[in-house]
């Protein structure tokens, strides 16, 4: 099963490449892990996507916290949040195309942020069930290329 | 006061008293320094040879163990002595120069990557940017290293770092360590101590295993109340020899891959099998999937990721060894076990450990060293055949007096690690059982050890082979002997000569114990060099894919 870590960690040089070089190591699948900045400047937000059995997850967050610079973790999985991706999509678009494709946007409330005269660049945000409708919605139009972020999350409700 | 003198600082106020390094162009400021710091370097002869050292001095000493090495090619040879001390959670502070700050990055003369390197192989490390760092950093690693599961920390210096003026650190104001995400737990949970003691009390085939954790935690003594208060059988790893006396009628001795056979079968047969301080590692499983099947099982350990990781657990309890004893002590009643024992008698007397009496072997040296040494001796092994029949045949009965690679099994580590211990204890005898393989990884050491004047007795067993390897061949290879032939040998007796070692030679049975007299009594180092045979093999042993019962035994 596919778990959600939400990872705060120390905001040093080098922690990525602990962490990732932990999951390698280890032999753990990550399937994305995005990290940035939070609210407060000493510390860093990781949030990693994993596969695994329960087994497999227990040692990945115990494994995480023997990295002295790894402060807390949670498994946010089974909790209300929020997940977000963002995705750039570059997809075939001619003149006869690209009023239904603008349509298409507007159903996934994705915007069109470049126009060329045979392709049209898309953004999109949204959870990865919608980015993936939306890429299945636009792939008979062609799609050229596209550049997508992982998972970024947050517990709903008041903290 | 410049990088250097500060580093050397705040190593002084950390109680460091002695160094074990080489030097080098990158740690030029740390060396000038050390001329004026009362802390004493002593000169080896390899930096592998200074991180073993340093290995040795901490379990002897019991606080850290420092070793020191110039960027490059010192810090890779260091290498394998942290990887080690990493395996077996010795507490070590690697301290590296490095190329100056401006340079790296661009594969100067003598750069390497060695924070990258060490990452998988270090509790932490860190790549000092800023002289006004040091004072931290030290203090952080010394904690890190020290305290939870212990482990070595490396701290990497540019050499313009140590150059650099900075404040002189305060000497009675050390840095206080809050580190936010490095606490560890030190009291096991109350209700699982409940718990456990609970299934001691219904247990009817109870088992201690006992790792490393104990010798860190000093946690013999509380260990021994707690087996003689409930007659619970005592089995260690290779890590826990000594934690509990071995000429006890409840030691069982070394358990797994070479296991006596009464510990092998006490385990397979246990309804309740106690682990603390270990981490089910596969050397003392054996397969798990057959390991312990009838035992409900406990895992008392510092390192939560340990509790589960090897074998299923049904009692977990993260906490301090000796701390978790304490309270298993506050709960837990006298008990009779008489059957057990009786059992654990039977086993004893129908399934000796034994050797064959009918020509010179090392178990009948190793047996008899411990006869004469046992209550006085710190004793060091090297890697291989003769580091088995030690963990079997010395019968240790002194918590921490067995200093052995054991996770990694490194040869080589022998010599320089009974340097440092004996550095760690000039008074007390100190003893090297090494091969005719092991040695030759890190023969050079014994110019460390004579510079030092060290009066090292070592016990040298020269069967012309990879004995441990030539056996796996026996096993797994249908005796197709492949590399393991030490065609060439030195004259050992030369080589100590040249180095001003006595020398003496084994090669009857009848010499043994008169021999091994004489060479104890003479004040200086000494080489015991004793003649064995190659075809010898350690058993018992427990073939790959096998259980612990299933264990061949000497005929
Ligand atoms: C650095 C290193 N290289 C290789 C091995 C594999 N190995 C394990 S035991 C052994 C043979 C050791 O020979 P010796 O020191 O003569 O001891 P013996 O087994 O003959 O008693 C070897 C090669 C090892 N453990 N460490
Ligand atoms: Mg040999």
């Amino acid at each position: 099963m596919r778990h959600t870590l939400s990872v705060i960690v120390e905001n040093k040089p080098g922690i990525l490449t602990r962490v990732a070089g932990l999951f390698a190591r280890r032999g753990y699948n990550i399937e994305s892990l995005v990290v940035g900045e939070t609210e407060n400047p000493q510390v860093s937000r990781m949030t990693i996507v994993v596969d695994g059995d329960e087994k497999i997850i227990e040692q990945v967050t115990k494994q995480l916290h023997k990295l002295i610079e790894v402060i807390k973790i949670s498994d946010i999985t089974q909790e209300e949040s929020v997940h977000r991706e963002l995705i750039l999509v570059r997809v075939a678009a001619d003149a006869s195309t690209r009023g239904e494709i603008m349509q298409i946007c507007e159903i996934f409330r994705a915007s069109i942020v470049d126009l060329s005269r045979n392709s049209v660049m898309i953004q999109a945000t949204g959870d990865q069930k919608k980015i993936e409708a939306m890429l299945t919605t636009l792939r008979p139009f062609g799609i050229r290329e596209f550049a997508r972020t992982g998972r970024i999350s947050m517990v709903r409700g008041s903290k | 006061m410049n990088g250097a003198q500060a580093l050397l600082k705040c190593l002084e106020a950390n109680g460091v008293e002695m160094i074990f390094g080489y030097p080098g162009g990158s740690v030029l400021p740390i060396y000038d320094a050390l001329l004026d710091s009362p802390i004493r370097h002593i000169l080896v002869r390899c930096e592998q040879g200074a991180a073993h050292a340093a290995n040795g001095y901490a379990r002897a000493a019991g606080k850290p163990g420092v070793c020191l090495a110039t960027s490059g090619p010192g810090a890779t040879n260091l290498v394998t002595g942290i990887a080690n001390a990493y395996m077996d959670s010795i507490p070590m502070i690697a301290i590296t120069g490095q190329v100056p700050t401006s340079m790296v990055g661009t594969d100067a003369f003598q750069e390497v990557d060695i924070t990258g390197i060490t990452l998988p192989i270090t509790k932490h490390n860190y790549l000092v940017k800023d002289p006004a760092e040091i004072p931290r950093v030290v203090q952080e690693a010394f904690h890190i290293a020290s305290t939870g599961r212990p482990g070595p920390v490396l701290i990497d210096i540019p050499k313009d770092v140590l150059q650099a003026q900075c404040p002189c650190p305060d000497a009675d104001e050390k840095p206080v360590v809050d580190i936010k995400g490095y606490r560890p737990n030190v009291k096991g949970h109350p209700s699982q101590i409940k718990n456990a003691v609970k299934l001691i009390e219904a247990a009817k085939r109870p088992v201690l295993m006992i790792g490393g954790g104990i010798i860190h935690a000093q946690a013999s003594a509380e260990l021994f109340e707690l087996a003689t208060r409930a007659n619970i059988p005592v089995a260690t790893t290779l890590m826990g020899i000594g934690a509990f006396s071995e000429t006890h009628r409840l030691s069982l001795g070394l358990m797994g891959m070479h296991g006596t056979p009464y510990a092998n079968l006490a385990i397979s047969k246990a309804d309740l099998l106690i682990g603390i301080g270990v981490r089910f590692g596969d050397r003392a499983t054996g397969d798990v999937g057959k390991f312990a099947r009838d035992a409900k099982i406990v895992h008392v350990d510092i390192d939560p990721a340990e509790i589960g990781k090897n074998a299923d657990i049904d009692v977990p309890i993260v906490g301090d060894a000796r701390i978790v004893l304490k309270e298993f002590l506050k709960l837990t009643p006298p008990m009779e076990q008489a059957e057990w024992m009786d059992q654990i008698a039977a086993w004893k007397q129908n399934r000796p450990l034994k050797f064959r009496t009918d020509q010179l072997t090392a178990q009948q040296v190793i047996e008899t060293v411990g006869n004469l040494t046992r209550d006085k001796a710190w004793v060091a092994t090297d890697v291989g055949q003769h580091q088995i029949w030690t963990a079997l045949f010395y019968k240790f009965n002194r918590p921490g007096s067995f200093i052995t690679s054991a996770g990694l099994g490194t040869m080589g580590y022998g010599l320089p690690a009974a340097n440092g211990v004996q550095m760690a204890r000039p008074d007390d005898m100190v003893i090297l059982f090494t091969g005719d393989g092991s040695i030759q990884m890190q023969m050079q050491e014994l110019g460390t050890a004579r510079q030092e004047n060290l009066p090292l007795k070592i016990i040298l067993f020269n069967n012309h082979a990879l004995g441990m390897v030539r056996q796996l061949q026996h096993f797994y290879c249908g005796k197709r002997y492949s590399g393991v032939k030490m065609t060439f040998n030195p004259q050992f007796s030369s080589l100590a000569e040249a180095y001003g070692i006595q020398y003496y030679h084994i090669s009857s049975q009848e010499a043994v114990e008169s021999t091994l007299k004489e060479a104890f009594a003479h004040p200086g180092m000494v080489m015991v060099e004793v003649a064995v045979d190659e075809q010898e093999m350690v058993y018992p042993t427990v073939l790959g894919g096998k259980g612990l019962d299933e264990l061949i035994v000497c005929d």
